[in-house]
């Protein structure tokens, strides 16, 4: 009788354990996320950013990870190694992990990066110093016709997405600037406000940041933002110049295909969140959707932009 | 303001500011475990406290593991974080010769000094003094760094070329893997693994510590010496010898602030400025690295000190000072709140109510590091050296792989180590090389950035030598570089006769 008992109070426990197994949804655990830049940076934010929304719309937490080095390639290098279940998951940044294989082994190549969904980017942007006697643009590109060179432009680092805007706005707009990299957009900006450079090649999360301090004079975006209103694009000003640092999230290759377009599905409901939107605007970002059926194409497009750009710039090595 | 100081007083955010106190001091202690992870790990909980309470929760973390650095550095010679470098050269002499709880006591009154004299610049003078970070472009940074590099010559003291050959090698593993200014790659020997470059961390690590267990297991001494009678926090003693030294303490923690300020320089340059300045001035500077208890004074006082000053960018310029204020920074995005000259006017509450929780959580530190401390000192000295040191070891491999979750970090860290134990053996001490590395990187920038405005501006000349605040700082580092010889000269004149 007790035997019996044992077993019917085992089997109602199996079943009470078992039943929600059985029919639960992705995700039934948290979720991890690695940061491939250190603590922080912007990847860190907009992760932040994005943390209390995996709870709201998938009811799991998301558990933020860093695994920094080389520029992001350590984190890249990795991803494929990782378990594929979709519970771990890579940020990812362009131009970074187009570019950066072109130029050098790295450990991975850009085909091998799945990424699910390409979720927002920071855009480019020129700004000065509030005293800075150029208040336009136009005044910019005037002085840099008359006097080649001399006008400095600090940015976060070489061959990176601020690099590449410099060098493209110069094409443009045919003068001569010097691009002066700094270890990051904290020192960039540092030089800015201190009069140290006659300008930045910045983002515009910096004109957010610095605002008062920093006049920004134009940004890489298709529309004008709403946070800054009066500041105009490249576009309306004759240079057709859309870019910044773009932000994904990757799964590892083995990770199933009915699991990249659940991982897929979670962020594009966090993307179409008012509230997160509001937040992200407010700091300065633009939240894209490039969901997982659209990723191949939007990265094809953007390899043969970056592409063209390494050629011109002697960053293409292998 | 006092509404302010009672609402960081709740009971609350006393939790708070004594809670993180603890955790910082315990991660500081740990090598590899650095304050930016213990900042990072504790940002999500702050999320659902109000922004100050959070605050003061991320800010008595910081302090505490800057503090914490210092036993790592005292009682095992490796420097629990890169502040801490410099507190090694007395620290460990003073341990070894029986002094280990009384060199505890120096450090944890010295950074609470430090501490204090930072919080209390970051209230009463931050918008001021927010434009020295401002003042300060490439080639001031560069020179700083120059600056930094004529210490060694001072520090190695009786074996310049040595020194000198160590700095060398500093300089060129400094520059392994991808270049922040240029983007070219050298000296990875085609490896992957190098192109993130030699982490400093894992280089302290390894170039400190493993010569130190090394020799442990080489030799039958005990690991530190116990003085008969010397238990205890001997606390009137160090407060007595604080006393004594207030102008050190009171410069070094003014050093330590200035240096905060400015960001890319950090603890490590701070305790290292503070720690020659104090040589410099001492009576007795041919004791400095023997077990001085000045230099611990100097180096404990500035890094803790570099707390405060690293705020006043942060929250006036919205330009982290240091790397953990770049993890506070992040957080303060998340939470909404919006850093710059305003912020002190806009969101007064919220600022002077963090800035009086960060002294209050310097306050708590003075007991909570003597308990900490003592407790510390007592289970280095009392376990055997059997269990000591695979413990030690152990401990390298975590904090080194921790740093970056990366396993070759620990094989960098193991090389390096074993590196340092051989060419201790032939007289070269591992600071000149990890100064090199730390400030290969500083300099290497600012001169290459420096050199790009000269050159689109036509004045490479000026970017270098016209700059007044350069030329002080030059200035100091050809001071600093000849004194030995000048005081020498002085000396010499004064009585007359050559000396030997």
């Amino acid at each position: 009788m007790r035997i019996l008992r044992t077993l019917l109070t085992a089997v109602a426990a199996v079943a009470v354990i078992g039943a929600p197994v059985a029919q639960a949804e992705f995700p039934e655990k948290p979720m991890n996320f690695i940061v491939a830049f250190n603590p922080g940076g912007e990847t860190d934010v907009t992760a932040r950013l994005q943390q209390p929304y995996y709870e709201k719309v998938a009811g799991q937490p998301l558990v933020i990870q860093y695994k920094p080095g080389a520029g992001g390639a350590q984190a890249w290098a990795g991803l494929n190694e990782l378990p594929g279940d979709g519970y771990t998951m890579v940020g990812t940044n362009l131009p970074h992990i187009i570019l950066q294989p072109m130029e050098k082994d790295v450990g991975y190549e850009t085909a091998d990066i799945t990424n699910v969904y390409m979720f927002h980017y920071t855009p480019d942007a020129v700004l000065v110093p509030q005293d800075s006697p150029f208040q336009t643009l136009a005044d910019l590109v005037a002085y840099a016709k008359s006097t080649p060179g001399a006008v400095t432009l600090s940015g976060s680092g070489t061959n990176t997405a601020n690099h590449l805007a410099q060098r493209r706005f110069s094409e443009m707009a045919g003068i001569t600037t010097t691009y002066v990299p700094f270890g990051g957009t904290g020192p960039s900006v540092t030089a800015v406000l201190g009069n140290q450079v006659s300008g930045a090649m910045g983002y515009s999360t910096v004109g957010v940041a610095q605002e008062g301090q920093l006049r920004m004079l134009a940004v890489a975006t298709d529309q004008r933002l709403p946070r800054f209103p009066d500041v105009p694009t490249f576009k309306e000003l004759g240079y057709d110049l859309v870019s910044g640092a773009y932000r994904g999230i990757a799964v590892p290759k083995s990770t199933s295909e009915e699991v990249r377009h659940q991982v897929s599905d979670i962020i594009g409901r966090i993307n179409a969140d008012p509230d997160f939107i509001q937040q992200m605007e407010d700091g300065g970002f633009v939240v894209i959707d490039v969901p997982y059926d659209e990723v191949p194409a939007f990265m094809a497009a953007k390899q043969s932009e970056y592409g063209e750009l390494a050629d011109a710039m002697g960053i293409r090595k292998r | 303001m006092l509404d302010f100081l009672a609402q960081a007083l709740t009971p609350f955010n006393l939790t708070l500011a004594l809670v993180g106190v603890v955790l910082g001091t315990v991660i500081g202690a740990l090598p590899g475990l650095s304050a930016t992870m213990a900042v990072a790990v504790l940002v999500p909980f702050t999320f659902a406290m109000d922004p100050a309470s959070g605050l003061i929760a991320l800010g008595a973390i910081y302090t505490g593991a800057i503090y914490g650095g210092a036993f790592a550095a005292i009682l095992v010679n490796t420097p629990g974080t890169p502040s801490a470098i410099a507190t090694t050269f007395d620290g460990y002499p003073m341990a070894r010769r029986g002094d280990g709880s009384l060199a505890v006591t120096l450090a944890t009154l010295s950074s609470v000094t430090g501490g204090l004299v930072g919080a209390v610049f970051l209230l009463l003078l931050a918008p001021p003094l927010a434009k020295v970070a401002l003042a300060f472009g490439p080639p001031e940074y560069f020179w700083l760094a120059v600056f930094g590099l004529t210490l060694i010559s001072a520090l190695s003291t009786g074996n310049m070329l040595k020194g000198l050959i160590g700095a060398c090698f500093g300089l060129l593993l400094s520059m392994v893997g991808v270049a922040v200014v240029g983007g070219d790659i050298r000296f990875t020997l085609e490896s992957q693994t190098l192109l993130g470059g030699i982490n400093v961390i894992a280089a302290l690590i390894g170039l400190y510590c493993i010569p130190v267990l090394i020799d442990l297991v080489a030799t039958p001494d005990p690991h530190l010496k116990v003085a008969a009678g010397a238990g205890g926090f001997r606390l009137a003693e160090a407060a007595r010898l604080a006393w004594r030294s207030k102008v050190n303490l009171l410069r070094s923690s003014v050093i330590g602030t200035l240096v905060g300020i400015l960001p890319g320089a950090g603890g490590s340059i701070a305790a290292l400025v503070s720690y020659s300045e104090a040589r410099r001035s001492s009576k007795r500077p041919e004791r400095f690295g023997q077990g001085e208890p000045d230099g611990i004074m100097a180096t404990e006082s500035a890094n803790n000190a570099t707390v405060g000053g690293g705020f006043i960018p942060t929250l006036v310029l919205g330009i982290p000072g240091t790397p953990p204020d770049a993890v506070i920074l992040g957080a303060l995005l998340v939470q909404g709140i919006r850093t710059g000259p305003t912020l002190f006017v806009q969101q007064g509450s919220i600022v002077y109510t963090f800035i009086f929780g960060l002294l209050i959580a310097t306050v708590l530190m003075l007991p909570t590091g003597l308990v900490l401390g003592r407790y510390a000192y007592q289970s280095i000295v009392s376990i055997p050296k059997a269990v000591l040191v695979p413990t030690v070891a152990f401990m390298t491999v975590i904090g080194s792989y921790a740093i970056q979750n990366s396993p070759s970090d620990v094989v960098i860290m193991w090389a390096l180590g074993v590196m340092g134990w051989g060419l201790n053996r032939f007289g070269f001490s591992p600071s000149p090389i990890v100064l090199g590395l730390i400030l290969g990187q500083i300099a290497e920038q600012g001169f290459v950035q420096a050199y790009l405005i000269g050159n689109a501006t036509g004045n490479v000349a000026g970017m270098y030598f016209g700059r007044p605040i350069s030329l002080a700082i030059l200035a100091l580092a050809l001071l600093t570089l000849f004194y030995p010889w000048l005081s020498d000269r002085w000396r010499r004149r004064r009585r007359g006769t050559p000396d030997d």
